[in-house]
């Protein structure tokens, strides 16, 4: 073996993906088998008591998911990760490795919904509470940290407002109340940043968006930096005696290892939200063009936002990369090989003119999704966010005119030929002259 | 030579046979049966407990010091430090007169003292770092896991 340390690019080709150890395939294997045969009843024993690594049942692990588990953490520069069956399920499980009834979060108030609902509903009725801050505003988050705090949630790119977080900042302010900070990574991607590099001690993944990348499966994933002093007295789950394994103590048996290892082992296998192996498989078939794919959304999302910015049909575009963003500043440091390919725009017009300007559309697929090789449009006013008032929606921080756009892979001419159509459309339903 | 290298190590496991565990506990909530246990399972190391308070772990005779496992078994391949920080310059000067080939101390056992003499010495040296975990980077068992072995190569790997 060598001590090379080799690039992204190469990463995602091989790490975690050796040639076969039993057969030689050079391809991953696909394990579809829900169990594995133990060598003998002391070898079980071990297995489960987590004294040695191998392979007992699918929920816990299998060996075509690790594949995906290590080629990801290899590219987040982590230190391991647990897959699972969604993103949501990713966030839900780093959250109850972390916190119990009684504990509490701070999260960004730019999430996207539905970790807003998880954290605001589901985990609430829990016993989990969660208070939301503006993730710019640092006296504020550093205000709502409480005794009984075990994580800050943010996302790299907030879903769908694109406000680009200060993780630097945010990971010192965390740390210094004694917490990890955990980064939704979806819309980034590991290609366009790795929060782990600017502080982040824990990264959650919606895999089935650009590491997927064609809109096939669900997955998730959390990644760990092994960094983070769990032992230091915050979060007595993984330093106090478990019940769930004869008063282990994670962080006395495991080291750096603590964290992923309850994850696993008691986590996930509790909770059972494991990704499929079939799933896995096609995850490391995208990440394995990732580095390709990445940039060609990035520059057909550019594209895309140059053209609405000069459209008298619009009123705004908040894309990190404009010249004129507010978040120019810190994507320029964050994401400097682009902020991805998910922005909203807002039509003059409002509600009407969104709904026109969607139901003219040809080659922009109408759905609620992101990060598909197909260019992807929602407008929530009319769709997701329906059975609000235009009040309730700005309120949302979804006005009656925002559209949001996944840009994918086909030739920018022919989704500004489409865009063309719906902003005419927009426009008569508007009665704005184009 | 301290060996700062996954390289160096594996070859260090290579070349290993015997391992004498300086702290070896019978209790099965502490780390260091942990490692104990993997390693006298996997049938890959011959193991031995250090540790003058228990006769024998799982049916492994335990040996009072190194210099009486050395004395009945030869000079082990490696000694597994499994103590406090400040005990570990003993150790490292009875694993020098044992003619120990090589010195592993455990996460979080830290010494310069220590280092420096077994270096000296001509021992090969390993410092804050998991037996257990390196040997299990190198045999599959951490990617497994889901775990970042940092290995990355199109070459198949042979038992």
């Amino acid at each position: 073996m060598t001590d090379r340390s080799f690039g992204f690019r190469t990463r995602a080709l091989h790490a975690g993906t050796p040639p076969d150890e039993s057969t030689g395939a050079r391809a991953l294997p696909l394990h579809l088998s829900t169990s594995f045969v133990f060598d003998s009843a002391e070898h079980a024993a071990e297995l489960f008591a987590l004294r040695t690594y191998g392979n007992i049942y699918t929920r816990i692990g299998n060996p075509t998911v690790a594949a995906f588990e290590e080629k990801l953490a290899s590219l987040e520069g982590g230190l391991g990760a647990v897959a699972t069956a969604s993103g949501l399920s990713a966030q839900l499980i780093a959250v109850l490795s972390l916190a119990q009834t009684g504990d509490h979060l701070v999260a960004s108030s730019n999430l996207y919904g539905g970790t807003v609902t998880q954290f605001s509903v589901t985990l609430k009725r829990m016993g989990i509470e969660t208070t939301f801050v503006a993730p710019g505003d640092f006296g504020a988050v550093r205000g709502a940290l409480r005794e009984n705090t075990r994580a800050l949630f943010v996302e790299t790119i907030g879903n769908p407002s694109g406000n680009v977080a200060d993780l630097a900042a945010l990971a010192e302010i965390a740390h210094a109340g004694g917490i990890p900070l955990v980064v939704d990574n979806t819309f980034a991607t590991p290609y366009l940043c790795r929060p782990i590099e600017h502080g982040a001690d824990v990264v959650v993944h919606s895999a089935t968006k650009f590491i997927g990348g064609h809109g096939t499966v669900l997955g998730g994933a959390l990644v760990e930096s092994g960094r983070f002093p769990w032992g230091a007295g915050r979060h007595p789950l993984l330093n106090t005696p478990s019940p769930g394994y004869h008063g282990l103590n994670f962080v006395e048996t495991f080291g750096e290892y603590a964290f992923l290892t309850r994850a696993r082992a008691e986590v996930l296998r509790d909770v059972g939200a494991s990704i499929s192996p079939m799933n896995a498989w096609l995850l490391v078939q995208g990440l394995e063009t990732l580095a390709l794919r990445m940039p060609q959304h990035v520059a057909n999302a550019r594209a895309v936002a140059e053209f609405l910015r000069g459209r008298a049909e619009v009123a705004w575009v908040a894309h990190p990369d404009l010249p004129d963003s507010p978040e120019r500043e810190r994507a320029a440091r964050y994401l400097p090989l682009g902020a991805g390919s998910v922005f909203t725009f807002g039509l003059r017009g409002g509600r009407e003119a969104g709904r026109a300007f969607i139901e003219a559309l040809e080659l922009w697929s109408h759905l609620a999704n992101v990060g598909d090789a197909k260019s992807l449009v929602i407008h929530p006013a009319s769709t997701t966010h329906q059975q609000l008032d235009d009040e309730q929606l700005i309120a949302a921080g979804v006005g009656p005119e925002m559209v949001r756009l996944s840009v994918g892979l086909e030739d920018v001419a022919d989704l500004v030929w489409d865009l063309e159509r719906g902003l005419a459309a927009a426009a008569r339903a508007a009665r704005v002259p184009a | 030579m301290i060996l700062e290298t996954a390289s160096a190590r594996r070859a260090l496991l290579d070349r290993s046979r015997t391992v004498a565990m300086v702290g070896a506990s019978p209790n099965p909530a502490r780390p260091s049966y942990f490692v104990f246990s993997f390693l006298r399972t996997r049938g890959r190391f011959d193991v031995a407990p250090i540790n003058p308070t228990v006769a024998a772990i799982d049916g492994v005779r335990s040996y009072p010091s190194l210099a009486a496992y050395a004395a009945e078994r030869g000079a082990p391949d490696i000694v597994d430090v499994f103590r406090r920080s400040e005990e570990a310059p003993q150790v490292a000067r009875d694993a020098i007169a044992a003619g120990a080939k090589a010195i592993w101390f455990q996460y979080g056992v830290i010494n310069d003292e220590a280092i420096r003499l077994a270096d000296e010495a001509g021992l090969d040296v390993v410092v804050d770092r998991c037996l257990k975990v390196e040997s299990a980077r190198f045999d599959g068992g951490l990617a497994l896991g889901g775990l970042n072995t940092g290995i990355v190569t199109a070459r198949r790997r042979v038992r």
